[in-house]
């Protein structure tokens, strides 16, 4: 029987010919993963198991979370991974300043690449399927288990394909494509399954659309989101990686449970309402509703703070100011795209129309600090979760959308059409 | 292994950001953790909640982050086990690790409302609502897994059995 893209990555790391899903197995890790909130946990949890992480190149900390520390509870917890990382003499810690959100800085920094097994003590791990690697999202015993012995056991998954035909119109982009598969199938509409994006379609979209795409998989209740390496990976990975990598495909009889088709061309700009990523509505079904008034837009974190998102709701910005009703926050995912909106100048397009421009961190995505939410509050985010509370208060209200959609709508104060108010395109 | 209680009701897709929101994450002490458990859902919960009680809910329980802290805070909270149609792949691991115990039944789900009084034998899977008189048929947990929870999870779980 054939075996899907993510069942052979498995196979090869469980030194097995061939593995079918629901079989249980034991794989190697090529890399583990946490951070300043599920790492501090995981030390004491690894030190019943071990003294010495199992490979010092393969064990990753990122303080990202609560950094730059916003209390004294979250900087004694980045300085118990900053001095476990010291004492393992971890080859990957990534300090403030040289760092960024998890997601973006491993594959900027090349510690992820194709055909690799990782997990991460991060439910959005899954981002890395955009290379062509196996990448889940695991808790803080799962991951302490990896530091300690490299191997961890895996339910192998069924798989949905997604079949991406033609090409995205302009003004849509990666989100807006996820958002519309989330709606069509469902918050666990891939519940413990790979979705395995495929299709010619693939060819128009960026790696760093396919990084949005693979990293909210997980919104649809996916172990793992993957698509297959082409030109455009290996070129992102020449430019980044040093790692030598495997390019896994499908077997032609591979067996999927559910096959989906997607024309890109018909996807509009789609935003998530309040309070699930499923909830999609497009900018057409939005435009003949009441504006709905917003007070918050966040433009960044782990799925829409790279370089070309951030080149999209630069050329979008251009030349307006920020709605007098509206805070806007920019946030660059690394420090390299930081410095690289410097010498653009998309860092003057942003502070000139008005936009706060924050240091790299996961801050307002998870309500943790540096745009926090009050009562009542709306916010067009272009990060991965509107759940209930997910900003601040319980009664503030999260629309997820793309880059575009959302610096439209900073300018309109209303969620807005990126079609109309224009900009260059990128 | 028995379990016995009353139930706390929920509906679909109750995700970890509300059974433990990120704000509190600056601490792992599972104390503290719980004392805000399910907060931004229930705010009584945690105030009310007794050893033993149970929380049933719908589709896709514990969706969203990975955050460990979610079923940690439950278990410290009193909670003896979580029924639900289904769960969310990453919770389900962590529960089963830090020795939650957790059961996917669709009718029990269904069949179980907020404040019954519910029997759970661990052995051969039977749920007993005893406000109702109606009984449900789970998965059994394998000696292993009980083992594992008495134990306190994975980790205990393990080192006991070096």
């Amino acid at each position: 029987m054939g075996m899907t893209m993510t069942q052979k990555i498995l196979a090869a790391h469980a030194g097995l010919d061939s593995v079918e899903a629901g079989q249980l197995i034991m794989a190697k890790l090529d890399v583990v993963m946490a951070n300043d909130i599920t790492g501090p946990m995981a030390l004491p949890i690894f030190r019943q198991m071990a003294g010495k992480v199992f490979d010092k190149d393969k064990v990753v900390l990122v303080p990202d979370h609560f950094t730059p520390n916003k209390d004294i509870k979250s900087a004694e917890n980045s300085k118990a991974i900053r001095e476990f990382a010291r004492e393992q003499e971890l080859s990957w810690y990534f300090e403030q300043g040289k760092s960024g959100v998890e997601h973006a800085i491993l594959p900027e920094a090349g510690v992820v690449t194709a055909g690799e097994c990782i997990i991460g003590a991060d439910s959005h791990t899954c981002t890395y399927g955009a290379l062509g690697a196996f990448s889940t999202g695991v808790g803080t015993t799962d991951v302490s288990t990896g530091m300690a012995t490299g191997e961890l056991w895996f339910k192998v998954p069924g798989a949905i394909k997604f079949v991406l035909k033609g090409k995205p119109g302009d003004y849509v982009s990666g989100k807006d494509i996820i958002i519309h598969i989330i709606g069509k199938i469902g918050v666990d509409g891939a519940l413990y399954k790979s979705m395995e994006f495929t299709g010619d379609g693939i060819e128009n979209l960026s790696i760093d659309d396919r990084f949005t795409i693979a990293n909210m998989a997980i919104e649809a209740g996916a172990k793992n989101g993957i698509f297959p390496v082409d030109g455009k990976t290996e070129e992102y990975l020449k430019e980044h990686c040093k790692k030598e990598y495997k390019v896994y495909t499908a077997d032609e009889d591979a067996v999927y449970d559910q096959i989906v088709e997607i024309d890109l061309g018909e996807v509009r700009p789609t935003v998530a309402f309040p309070h699930l990523p499923g909830n999609a509505k497009t900018i057409d079904e939005i435009e003949a509703m009441e504006p709905i008034k917003i007070d918050q837009v966040v433009i960044g974190s782990c799925t829409n703070g790279r370089m070309s998102d951030l080149r999209k709701a630069a050329a979008i910005l251009k030349g307006h100011t920020v709605h007098p009703d509206v805070r806007v926050m920019v946030v660059p995912a690394t420090q390299k795209i930081y410095k690289q909106c410097i010498a653009e100048g998309l860092l003057d397009i942003f502070v000139d129309a008005g936009c706060a421009v924050n240091t790299p961190s996961c801050g307002p995505c998870m309500g943790g600090h540096m745009g926090v939410m009050a009562a009542g509050e709306k916010c067009v985010s272009t990060t991965n979760r509107n759940f209930v509370g997910r900003m601040g208060h319980v009664e503030s209200l999260i629309y997820l959308a793309s880059p575009e959609t959302a610096a439209a709508s900073a300018i309109a104060g209303y969620i807005a059409n990126p079609e109309k108010i224009g900009g260059d395109r990128v | 292994m028995k379990a016995l209680g009353h139930v706390f009701k929920y509906g679909d897709n109750v995700d970890t950001d509300v059974i433990i929101p990120a704000r509190y994450l600056n601490s792992f002490d599972a104390e503290e953790l719980a004392s805000h458990a399910m907060v931004d859902i229930d705010p009584e919960f945690a105030g009310k909640v007794q050893p033993g009680d149970m929380i049933v809910a719908n589709k896709n329980f514990g969706c969203g982050s990975s955050r460990e802290h979610a079923p940690l805070c439950l278990k410290t909270a009193g909670v003896s086990c979580v029924i639900a149609e289904t769960f969310a792949r990453i919770f389900y691991r962590n529960a089963i690790n830090i020795g939650l115990p957790i059961i996917e039944c669709p009718e029990a789900a269904r069949g179980i409302e907020a404040g019954d009084e519910v029997e759970i034998d661990f052995d051969n899977g039977r749920i007993y609502n005893r406000t109702k008189g109606t009984e449900f048929q789970g998965q059994a947990f394998p000696e292993f897994m009980q083992e594992l929870i008495v134990a306190g999870g994975l980790v205990n779980y393990t080192n006991r059995n070096k």
